[in-house]
Protein backbone atom coordinates (compact mmCIF):
# COMPACT_ATOMS: atom_id res chain seq x y z
CA UNK A 1 0.00 0.00 0.00
CA UNK A 2 1.50 3.35 -1.02
CA UNK A 3 1.59 6.33 1.32
CA UNK A 4 -0.95 8.14 -0.91
CA UNK A 5 -3.47 5.29 -0.62
CA UNK A 6 -2.98 5.08 3.13
CA UNK A 7 -3.48 8.81 3.73
CA UNK A 8 -6.44 8.96 1.34
CA UNK A 9 -8.10 6.17 3.36
CA UNK A 10 -7.20 7.72 6.73
CA UNK A 11 -8.33 11.27 5.89
CA UNK A 12 -11.51 10.15 4.11
CA UNK A 13 -12.23 7.95 7.13
CA UNK A 14 -11.81 10.87 9.53
CA UNK A 15 -14.03 13.12 7.38
CA UNK A 16 -16.75 10.45 7.19
CA UNK A 17 -16.51 9.76 10.92
CA UNK A 18 -16.94 13.46 11.76
CA UNK A 19 -20.01 13.67 9.48
CA UNK A 20 -21.52 10.66 11.28
CA UNK A 21 -20.63 11.60 14.85
CA UNK A 22 -20.82 15.42 15.10
CA UNK A 23 -24.65 15.48 14.90
CA UNK A 24 -24.80 13.06 17.85
CA UNK A 25 -22.45 15.28 19.90
CA UNK A 26 -24.34 18.47 19.02
CA UNK A 27 -27.77 16.96 19.75
CA UNK A 28 -26.49 15.59 23.07
CA UNK A 29 -25.25 19.07 24.07
CA UNK A 30 -28.09 21.22 22.73
CA UNK A 31 -31.83 20.71 22.46
CA UNK A 32 -33.06 20.86 18.89
CA UNK A 33 -35.51 23.66 18.01
CA UNK A 34 -39.07 22.57 17.15
CA UNK A 35 -38.75 23.47 13.44
CA UNK A 36 -35.68 21.23 13.10
CA UNK A 37 -37.48 18.31 14.77
CA UNK A 38 -40.35 18.86 12.33
CA UNK A 39 -37.87 18.95 9.42
CA UNK A 40 -36.19 15.72 10.56
CA UNK A 41 -39.51 13.90 10.84
CA UNK A 42 -39.65 13.88 7.03
CA UNK A 43 -36.10 12.54 6.61
CA UNK A 44 -36.88 8.77 6.71
CA UNK A 45 -39.36 8.66 3.81
CA UNK A 46 -37.57 11.40 1.86
CA UNK A 47 -34.09 9.88 2.07
CA UNK A 48 -35.25 6.29 1.45
CA UNK A 49 -37.15 7.44 -1.65
CA UNK A 50 -34.12 9.42 -2.86
CA UNK A 51 -31.73 6.48 -2.35
CA UNK A 52 -34.12 4.12 -4.16
CA UNK A 53 -34.82 6.42 -7.12
CA UNK A 54 -31.07 7.06 -7.47
CA UNK A 55 -30.63 3.32 -8.08
CA UNK A 56 -33.18 3.50 -10.92
CA UNK A 57 -31.30 6.26 -12.74
CA UNK A 58 -27.88 6.58 -14.36
CA UNK A 59 -26.22 10.01 -14.27
CA UNK A 60 -24.76 11.51 -17.46
CA UNK A 61 -22.96 14.85 -17.09
CA UNK A 62 -24.91 17.63 -18.82
CA UNK A 63 -27.80 15.39 -19.92
CA UNK A 64 -30.96 13.93 -18.45
CA UNK A 65 -30.41 10.73 -16.45
CA UNK A 66 -31.27 7.46 -18.20
CA UNK A 67 -33.35 4.67 -16.67
CA UNK A 68 -31.53 1.66 -15.18
CA UNK A 69 -33.84 -0.91 -16.79
CA UNK A 70 -32.69 -4.07 -14.92
CA UNK A 71 -33.20 -2.37 -11.55
CA UNK A 72 -36.59 -1.03 -12.66
CA UNK A 73 -37.73 -4.46 -13.90
CA UNK A 74 -36.54 -6.29 -10.77
CA UNK A 75 -38.38 -3.68 -8.66
CA UNK A 76 -41.78 -5.01 -9.82
CA UNK A 77 -41.68 -8.44 -8.15
CA UNK A 78 -39.86 -6.88 -5.18
CA UNK A 79 -42.65 -4.34 -4.55
CA UNK A 80 -45.19 -7.15 -4.94
CA UNK A 81 -43.29 -9.19 -2.33
CA UNK A 82 -43.33 -6.14 -0.03
CA UNK A 83 -47.09 -5.70 -0.36
CA UNK A 84 -47.86 -9.41 0.09
CA UNK A 85 -45.35 -10.41 2.78
CA UNK A 86 -44.50 -7.18 4.67
CA UNK A 87 -41.38 -9.13 5.65
CA UNK A 88 -37.96 -7.64 4.91
CA UNK A 89 -36.16 -10.98 4.53
CA UNK A 90 -38.75 -12.23 2.01
CA UNK A 91 -38.57 -8.92 0.11
CA UNK A 92 -34.76 -9.09 -0.16
CA UNK A 93 -34.76 -12.75 -1.27
CA UNK A 94 -37.45 -12.12 -3.92
CA UNK A 95 -35.43 -9.10 -5.12
CA UNK A 96 -32.21 -11.09 -5.46
CA UNK A 97 -34.05 -13.95 -7.23
CA UNK A 98 -35.75 -11.51 -9.64
CA UNK A 99 -32.43 -9.99 -10.63
CA UNK A 100 -30.79 -13.43 -10.94
CA UNK A 101 -33.59 -14.49 -13.33
CA UNK A 102 -33.22 -11.27 -15.37
CA UNK A 103 -29.47 -11.86 -15.67
CA UNK A 104 -29.94 -15.55 -16.58
CA UNK A 105 -32.35 -14.44 -19.35
CA UNK A 106 -29.73 -11.97 -20.52
CA UNK A 107 -31.97 -8.95 -19.74
CA UNK A 108 -29.87 -7.67 -16.87
CA UNK B 1 -39.99 -6.95 13.73
CA UNK B 2 -41.29 -6.48 17.31
CA UNK B 3 -40.95 -3.96 20.15
CA UNK B 4 -37.91 -5.62 21.77
CA UNK B 5 -34.80 -3.42 22.03
CA UNK B 6 -32.27 -6.02 23.20
CA UNK B 7 -28.91 -7.07 21.72
CA UNK B 8 -30.46 -10.31 20.50
CA UNK B 9 -33.30 -8.44 18.82
CA UNK B 10 -30.78 -6.12 17.12
CA UNK B 11 -28.92 -9.09 15.61
CA UNK B 12 -32.20 -10.67 14.53
CA UNK B 13 -33.59 -7.47 12.94
CA UNK B 14 -30.41 -6.72 10.96
CA UNK B 15 -30.39 -10.18 9.32
CA UNK B 16 -32.34 -9.25 6.14
CA UNK B 17 -29.88 -6.43 5.37
CA UNK B 18 -26.89 -8.81 5.55
CA UNK B 19 -27.38 -9.96 1.92
CA UNK B 20 -26.93 -6.40 0.77
CA UNK B 21 -23.67 -5.99 2.69
CA UNK B 22 -22.41 -9.34 1.37
CA UNK B 23 -23.30 -8.52 -2.26
CA UNK B 24 -21.80 -5.04 -2.30
CA UNK B 25 -18.87 -5.96 0.01
CA UNK B 26 -17.85 -8.83 -2.28
CA UNK B 27 -18.19 -6.59 -5.34
CA UNK B 28 -16.08 -3.91 -3.65
CA UNK B 29 -13.35 -6.41 -2.73
CA UNK B 30 -13.26 -7.76 -6.28
CA UNK B 31 -13.14 -4.30 -7.88
CA UNK B 32 -10.50 -3.01 -5.47
CA UNK B 33 -8.32 -6.05 -6.22
CA UNK B 34 -8.90 -5.68 -9.97
CA UNK B 35 -7.84 -2.01 -9.60
CA UNK B 36 -4.48 -3.24 -8.24
CA UNK B 37 -5.18 -2.48 -4.60
CA UNK B 38 -3.80 -4.90 -2.02
CA UNK B 39 -6.13 -7.02 0.11
CA UNK B 40 -4.96 -4.95 3.10
CA UNK B 41 -5.85 -1.64 1.40
CA UNK B 42 -9.31 -2.91 0.42
CA UNK B 43 -10.09 -4.16 3.94
CA UNK B 44 -8.66 -1.01 5.58
CA UNK B 45 -10.90 1.09 3.36
CA UNK B 46 -13.94 -0.91 4.47
CA UNK B 47 -12.91 -0.70 8.14
CA UNK B 48 -11.89 2.99 8.22
CA UNK B 49 -14.08 4.72 5.61
CA UNK B 50 -17.02 2.27 5.88
CA UNK B 51 -19.25 3.86 3.24
CA UNK B 52 -20.33 1.84 0.20
CA UNK B 53 -20.58 4.21 -2.74
CA UNK B 54 -17.80 6.51 -1.48
CA UNK B 55 -15.40 3.55 -1.42
CA UNK B 56 -16.08 2.73 -5.08
CA UNK B 57 -15.43 6.36 -5.99
CA UNK B 58 -12.22 6.37 -3.92
CA UNK B 59 -10.91 3.30 -5.76
CA UNK B 60 -11.50 4.86 -9.16
CA UNK B 61 -10.08 8.25 -8.11
CA UNK B 62 -6.95 6.67 -6.60
CA UNK B 63 -6.48 4.53 -9.72
CA UNK B 64 -6.77 7.71 -11.82
CA UNK B 65 -4.12 9.42 -9.67
CA UNK B 66 -6.41 12.13 -8.28
CA UNK B 67 -4.94 14.33 -5.51
CA UNK B 68 -5.77 13.37 -1.91
CA UNK B 69 -7.63 16.63 -1.28
CA UNK B 70 -10.04 15.92 -4.14
CA UNK B 71 -10.57 12.36 -2.92
CA UNK B 72 -11.33 13.45 0.66
CA UNK B 73 -13.67 16.21 -0.57
CA UNK B 74 -15.57 13.80 -2.85
CA UNK B 75 -15.91 11.29 -0.02
CA UNK B 76 -17.22 13.99 2.32
CA UNK B 77 -19.77 15.19 -0.27
CA UNK B 78 -20.99 11.66 -1.03
CA UNK B 79 -21.35 10.98 2.70
CA UNK B 80 -22.84 14.37 3.62
CA UNK B 81 -26.32 12.82 3.75
CA UNK B 82 -25.10 10.76 6.74
CA UNK B 83 -25.31 13.97 8.80
CA UNK B 84 -29.08 14.08 8.19
CA UNK B 85 -29.45 10.46 9.27
CA UNK B 86 -27.31 10.96 12.38
CA UNK B 87 -29.29 14.05 13.32
CA UNK B 88 -32.53 12.08 12.96
CA UNK B 89 -31.33 9.23 15.20
CA UNK B 90 -29.47 11.37 17.77
CA UNK B 91 -32.52 12.79 19.65
CA UNK B 92 -33.60 9.18 20.37
CA UNK B 93 -30.36 8.52 22.28
CA UNK B 94 -30.13 11.95 23.92
CA UNK B 95 -30.69 10.47 27.40
CA UNK B 96 -27.82 8.00 26.99
CA UNK B 97 -24.13 8.75 27.64
CA UNK B 98 -21.89 10.61 25.21
CA UNK B 99 -19.87 7.41 24.68
CA UNK B 100 -22.98 5.47 23.62
CA UNK B 101 -23.92 8.32 21.27
CA UNK B 102 -20.47 8.47 19.67
CA UNK B 103 -20.35 4.67 19.31
CA UNK B 104 -23.78 4.60 17.68
CA UNK B 105 -22.84 7.43 15.30
CA UNK B 106 -19.49 5.88 14.36
CA UNK B 107 -21.08 2.78 12.82
CA UNK B 108 -24.38 4.20 11.53
CA UNK B 109 -25.06 3.38 7.85
CA UNK B 110 -27.87 4.01 5.35
CA UNK B 111 -29.10 0.49 6.08
CA UNK B 112 -29.01 0.52 9.88
CA UNK B 113 -30.54 4.03 9.83
CA UNK B 114 -33.45 2.81 7.69
CA UNK B 115 -33.84 -0.24 9.90
CA UNK B 116 -33.93 1.99 12.99
CA UNK B 117 -36.67 4.15 11.45
CA UNK B 118 -38.72 0.98 10.82
CA UNK B 119 -38.04 -0.28 14.33
CA UNK B 120 -39.38 2.95 15.88
CA UNK B 121 -42.81 2.18 14.40
CA UNK B 122 -42.92 -0.95 16.57
CA UNK B 123 -41.48 0.50 19.80
CA UNK B 124 -43.65 3.57 20.30
CA UNK B 125 -40.84 5.77 18.93
CA UNK B 126 -38.27 4.74 21.56
CA UNK B 127 -34.77 3.40 20.96
CA UNK B 128 -32.03 1.80 23.05
CA UNK B 129 -28.36 1.99 22.10
CA UNK B 130 -27.75 -1.75 22.62
CA UNK B 131 -30.24 -2.65 19.85
CA UNK B 132 -28.55 -0.19 17.48
CA UNK B 133 -25.05 -1.36 18.49
CA UNK B 134 -25.99 -4.98 17.75
CA UNK B 135 -27.31 -4.07 14.29
CA UNK B 136 -24.36 -1.73 13.59
CA UNK B 137 -21.65 -4.17 14.71
CA UNK B 138 -23.14 -7.09 12.76
CA UNK B 139 -23.33 -4.92 9.63
CA UNK B 140 -19.74 -3.66 10.12
CA UNK B 141 -18.26 -7.14 10.54
CA UNK B 142 -20.17 -8.59 7.57
CA UNK B 143 -19.08 -5.65 5.40
CA UNK B 144 -15.40 -6.10 6.35
CA UNK B 145 -15.64 -9.90 5.96
CA UNK B 146 -17.29 -9.64 2.54
CA UNK B 147 -14.61 -7.16 1.40
CA UNK B 148 -11.88 -9.55 2.58
CA UNK B 149 -13.54 -12.49 0.79
CA UNK B 150 -14.01 -10.47 -2.41
CA UNK B 151 -10.41 -9.22 -2.42
CA UNK B 152 -8.90 -12.64 -1.62
CA UNK B 153 -11.12 -14.95 -3.65
CA UNK B 154 -12.29 -12.54 -6.34
CA UNK B 155 -11.26 -14.81 -9.20
CA UNK B 156 -12.59 -18.00 -7.63
CA UNK B 157 -16.13 -17.03 -6.68
CA UNK B 158 -18.85 -16.36 -9.23
CA UNK B 159 -19.57 -12.72 -10.01
CA UNK B 160 -22.02 -11.58 -7.28
CA UNK B 161 -23.97 -9.72 -9.99
CA UNK B 162 -24.77 -13.00 -11.81
CA UNK B 163 -26.49 -14.21 -8.64
CA UNK B 164 -28.47 -10.97 -8.42
CA UNK B 165 -26.68 -10.09 -5.16
CA UNK B 166 -26.00 -6.52 -6.27
CA UNK B 167 -29.77 -5.93 -6.21
CA UNK B 168 -30.02 -7.00 -2.54
CA UNK B 169 -29.40 -3.44 -1.36
CA UNK B 170 -32.01 -1.96 -3.72
CA UNK B 171 -34.53 -4.63 -2.68
CA UNK B 172 -33.83 -3.81 0.95
CA UNK B 173 -34.50 -0.11 0.38
CA UNK B 174 -37.73 -0.96 -1.47
CA UNK B 175 -38.79 -3.04 1.54
CA UNK B 176 -37.78 -0.47 4.14
CA UNK B 177 -39.42 2.38 2.18
CA UNK B 178 -42.68 0.45 1.75
CA UNK B 179 -42.77 -0.69 5.38
CA UNK B 180 -41.93 2.85 6.52
CA UNK B 181 -44.82 4.33 4.54
CA UNK B 182 -47.37 1.78 5.77
CA UNK B 183 -46.33 1.83 9.46
CA UNK B 184 -44.99 5.33 10.18
CA UNK B 185 -47.75 7.28 11.94
CA UNK B 186 -45.72 10.49 12.41
CA UNK B 187 -47.62 12.04 9.50
CA UNK B 188 -50.84 11.10 7.65
CA UNK B 189 -50.21 8.37 5.06
CA UNK B 190 -51.39 10.70 2.26
CA UNK B 191 -48.65 13.17 3.12
CA UNK B 192 -45.96 10.43 3.32
CA UNK B 193 -46.95 9.13 -0.14
CA UNK B 194 -47.04 12.68 -1.50
CA UNK B 195 -43.56 13.28 -0.07
CA UNK B 196 -42.23 10.11 -1.74
CA UNK B 197 -43.68 11.11 -5.14
CA UNK B 198 -42.31 14.66 -4.76
CA UNK B 199 -38.80 13.42 -3.85
CA UNK B 200 -38.83 10.90 -6.74
CA UNK B 201 -39.65 13.69 -9.21
CA UNK B 202 -36.97 15.91 -7.63
CA UNK B 203 -34.38 13.16 -8.12
CA UNK B 204 -35.05 12.99 -11.88
CA UNK B 205 -34.75 16.76 -12.23
CA UNK B 206 -31.72 17.13 -9.92
CA UNK B 207 -29.80 14.32 -11.66
CA UNK B 208 -29.94 16.43 -14.82
CA UNK B 209 -27.55 18.78 -13.01
CA UNK B 210 -25.61 16.73 -10.43
CA UNK B 211 -24.45 13.17 -9.72
CA UNK B 212 -26.77 10.85 -7.82
CA UNK B 213 -25.09 11.13 -4.44
CA UNK B 214 -25.45 14.90 -4.31
CA UNK B 215 -28.97 14.66 -5.72
CA UNK B 216 -29.92 12.38 -2.79
CA UNK B 217 -28.82 15.06 -0.32
CA UNK B 218 -30.49 17.94 -2.21
CA UNK B 219 -33.75 16.04 -2.86
CA UNK B 220 -33.99 15.02 0.80
CA UNK B 221 -33.50 18.58 2.06
CA UNK B 222 -35.96 20.07 -0.45
CA UNK B 223 -38.42 17.22 0.22
CA UNK B 224 -38.34 17.80 3.99
CA UNK B 225 -38.85 21.56 3.50
CA UNK B 226 -41.78 20.71 1.21
CA UNK B 227 -43.24 18.47 3.91
CA UNK B 228 -43.00 21.30 6.45
CA UNK B 229 -44.67 23.74 4.05
CA UNK B 230 -47.56 21.34 3.35
CA UNK B 231 -48.06 20.69 7.05
CA UNK B 232 -48.35 24.42 7.77
CA UNK B 233 -50.91 24.79 5.00
CA UNK B 234 -53.03 21.80 6.16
Amino acid sequence: MTKTVFFAILLSGIATWLIRVLPFILVKRFTLPAWLIDFLSYVPVAILTAIYVESLLTYHAGRWPSVNLPNLLASGPTFLAAIVSKNLLVIVIVGIASMAVLRALGWG
Amino acid sequence: MDDELTWRSGFKDVLPTIFGYIGIGLAFGIIAKAGHFSVLAAVLMSLIVYAGSAQFVMVSMLAAGSPIGAIVLSTALINARMALMSMTVAPLLQEESMLQNITAGTLLTDETFALTMNKLNHTGHTLHSRWLHAANIAAYLVWAGATLAGAMLGQLIPNPADLGLDFAVVAMFIGLLYLQIITDRTHPRRRQVGLAVFVAALMVVLMRFMPGNLAILAATVIGCLGGMAVKHRD
